[in-house]
């Protein structure tokens, strides 16, 4: 009891076999209808998300946001759909046709696969291998190839300009993602997500709050959202490796973002602040899902925040920034979490003392950082640019004197 | 159940065309790609022998984990290479890359 | 025939396809998308060996990885990417000749090997937990492990000389 969705699941299963269809069959079908679900869901909540996001950016800026179609601007999403569905899809001169119109699918898809593991409730979750951690970093290079490819075919000069800073800058904060994506898969020991969050007393964000300040950061920077949102400046490329994109492409391209903000709101969730897990979640999987989605919905909060309030960074700072200071940290964040995950283990102390020594490790590299940087900064020579002072207009010389 | 026999015949088409690759392809990178085809064909040999192999011994899927580090230091190094050798002779076809050629 | 075979089939079709598409398609930019095609095939074919582990590191490494690189580098060379004319040599014949002489000799020494009689047995222990204690214990991979790591570092200091530009 309490968990209605296997219950549903084991009785349209029943079904399918009172009907005289074959084990093997009844259970591709049941799979592939569990895949469609999840697809749609994910698809659905983007709808909302839409105007969840529209409605925080108009706060956070001091204006109402949407407001005019429905009660509080509800419908306004429904309204950009229609807008988006009647577009012409235009194909430009010189594309190529094929990997033009196969690189927006492939974006939503491998957002949309990333679902296929990520556990709703203790027993909801579609696939629960024993290597999801390693699977969402998998799903996750389908979306640089899914870059490149509209990048490239669009033959365009800011296409392809887009698409290479976006391969520079997912294919760099990968390496600080996976790093730190190790350290849950370390304190858990186990890939599977499910393991993760069963193995989640306390949450992880207390035993290792620098890996999920490192897995938050290196996420924003694979969506590419502000402020690492160099991939599709407006002001510098015109849209990045979307520009040329109408209609549905465009739209496609637009909700695997959307959708990928959500992702890494419920992978923060599973990965650091315990899932699906709360009071009463395990008698209750409805309930879980319920505590699953409030806890996606603040990674997902914190992400937009950040996003409205921060500057775009400059593509030296991006690169800098991933290979000065977050891979080196996340190493120092791993291996320091192993050795004194292991000392711990080996003198056998109590899960709450282990915890706080966890979170003394975890401050004390963050101070240490902290100092190192404020030791380096006044050291480091300004870069700044003198221009030469030149008036707005200046007096021709006289000639005839 | 899937024969042994046809991951083998499998593996060994990929192989042949990887070969092929190899061996007719102009341009060096697309030689490079033809090395990742057969690297692969390999790696489909190895584990297809560990399953139906001795289960115990994961002898096939370490060999195939090294291999993986294997093509991407190849990978890495052949690339570079190729960007180095076009910045320098503007060229990456490998028949015109014949300075040692005597 | 059962639903596995039928898998195996499409897959084993989709990626020897893709894999000619590689090694014949004039434009590099489209070779390099079939070869990520063709190791994605691969990777499918790992998961139905079993090795769910290797067909995933299979896509992180060489589709996330390499695949990216070598389109990268295609770019980079753009100029050849634009030149018509053959993407083959002179030789070619040889070689379809040779990898056709390859294949049929594999297939007709794979055949008569006795290798139809390998049986499938089941799981008992999980693939991924042995293959991670084998690789760092010191009585089975440790010093293979440890040099293939000495190799990636090697390659990418290598790299970044040959890489460099003066």
């Amino acid at each position: 009891m309490g968990d209605p969705i296997n219950l549903i699941s084991q009785w349209f299963n029943n079904l399918l076999l009172g009907w005289g269809l074959a084990e093997g069959l009844v259970k591709v079908i049941s799979l592939a209808i569990g895949a469609a679900i999840v697809a749609t869901l994910g698809l659905v909540t983007v709808i909302a998300l839409i105007w969840v996001e529209r409605k925080i950016a108009g706060r956070l800026q001091d204006r109402p946001g949407p407001n005019r179609a429905g009660p509080f601007g509800l419908f306004q999403p429904f309204a950009d759909m229609i807008k988006i569905f009647t577009k012409e899809i235009t194909t430009p001169d010189g594309a190529d046709k094929v990997a033009f119109n196969i690189a927006p699918i492939l974006a939503m898809a491998s957002v949309l696969m990333i679902w296929a593991v990520v556990p709703f409730a203790g027993t909801v979750v579609g696939a629960n291998i024993n290597v999801g951690v390693l699977y969402i970093v998998a799903v996750g290079s389908f979306g640089i190839v899914a870059v490149l490819m509209a990048g490239w075919s669009s033959n365009n000069k800011f296409a392809l300009l887009g698409a290479f800073r976006a391969v520079a800058q997912m294919v760099s904060y990968e390496v600080p993602m996976v790093i730190a994506l190790l350290v849950p898969v370390l304190l858990a020991r186990s890939m599977g997500m499910n393991d993760i969050v069963a193995a989640q007393t306390p949450w992880f964000i207390i035993i290792a709050p620098l890996a999920a300040l490192i897995f938050l950061i290196t996420s924003m920077a694979e969506v590419g959202r502000a402020p690492f949102d160099l991939l599709e400046a407006e002001s510098e490329i015109v849209a990045g490796f979307h520009t040329e994109y109408s209609g549905m492409g465009f739209g496609m391209f637009y909700v695997s973002e959307f959708l990928h903000v959500w992702t890494v709101g419920a992978l923060i969730a599973t990965f650091f602040f315990g899932g699906w897990s709360g009071p009463g979640a395990e008698n209750f999987p409805i309930l879980g899902i319920l505590y699953f989605y409030m806890k996606t919905f603040i990674g997902y909060f914190l992400v937009t925040w950040i996003r409205l309030s921060l500057p775009r960074i400059r593509i030296d700072q991006m690169l800098a920034f991933n290979w000065k200071f977050l891979t080196p940290l996340s190493l120092v964040v791993l291996i320091v979490t192993a050795v004194v995950d292991k000392a711990l283990e080996m003198a056998g102390v109590e899960r709450w003392a282990y915890a706080l020594i966890m979170l003394a490790a975890n401050l004390l590299i963050g101070w240490i950082v902290v100092l190192i940087l404020k030791a380096v900064e006044p050291n480091r020579k300004r870069q700044r640019v003198e221009f030469e002072h030149r008036p707005v207009a200046v007096a021709p010389k006289s000639t005839d004197s | 159940m899937i024969s042994l026999t046809w991951y083998l015949i499998f593996a060994a088409a990929l192989f042949s065309i990887g070969l092929y690759g190899v061996l007719a392809r102009k341009n060096a990178i697309a030689i490079l790609m033809g090395i990742e085809l057969m690297l692969n064909a390999v790696n489909i040999n190895l584990v297809a022998f560990w399953r139906y192999g001795d289960l115990a011994n994961i002898a096939g899927q370490a060999f195939a984990v090294i291999v993986f580090a294997v093509a991407a230091a190849e990978v890495a190094v052949g690339l570079a290479l190729v960007i180095s050798l076009y910045r320098r002779r503007n060229t990456i076809v490998a028949e015109e890359i014949d300075l040692m050629k005597w | 025939m059962s639903g596995v075979e039928i898998i195996f089939i499409i897959v084993a079709i989709v990626t020897l396809l893709a894999a000619l598409f590689v090694v014949t398609t004039p434009n590099l930019v489209h070779a390099a998308l079939w070869l990520i095609l063709a190791l994605f095939g691969v990777a499918a074919t790992f998961v139905l060996l079993n090795a769910t582990f290797l067909a995933v590191v299979q896509v992180v490494v060489y589709i996330g990885a390499i695949a990216v690189l070598m389109i990268f580098a295609i770019m980079l060379t753009r100029r050849v990417m634009e030149d018509s004319g053959p993407q083959i040599n002179s030789n070619w014949i040889l070689a379809a000749l040779l990898g056709l002489v390859l294949f049929v000799g594999l297939t007709f020494v794979l055949i008569n090997s006795g290798a139809a009689n390998a049986s499938l047995s089941d799981l008992v222990v999980d693939p991924v937990e042995q293959l991670g204690k084998e690789l760092v214990s010191p009585n089975a991979y440790v010093i293979p492990f440890e040099l293939a790591s000495v190799l990636l570092l090697a390659a990418m200091i290598g790299s970044i000389v040959i890489a460099w530009k003066k």
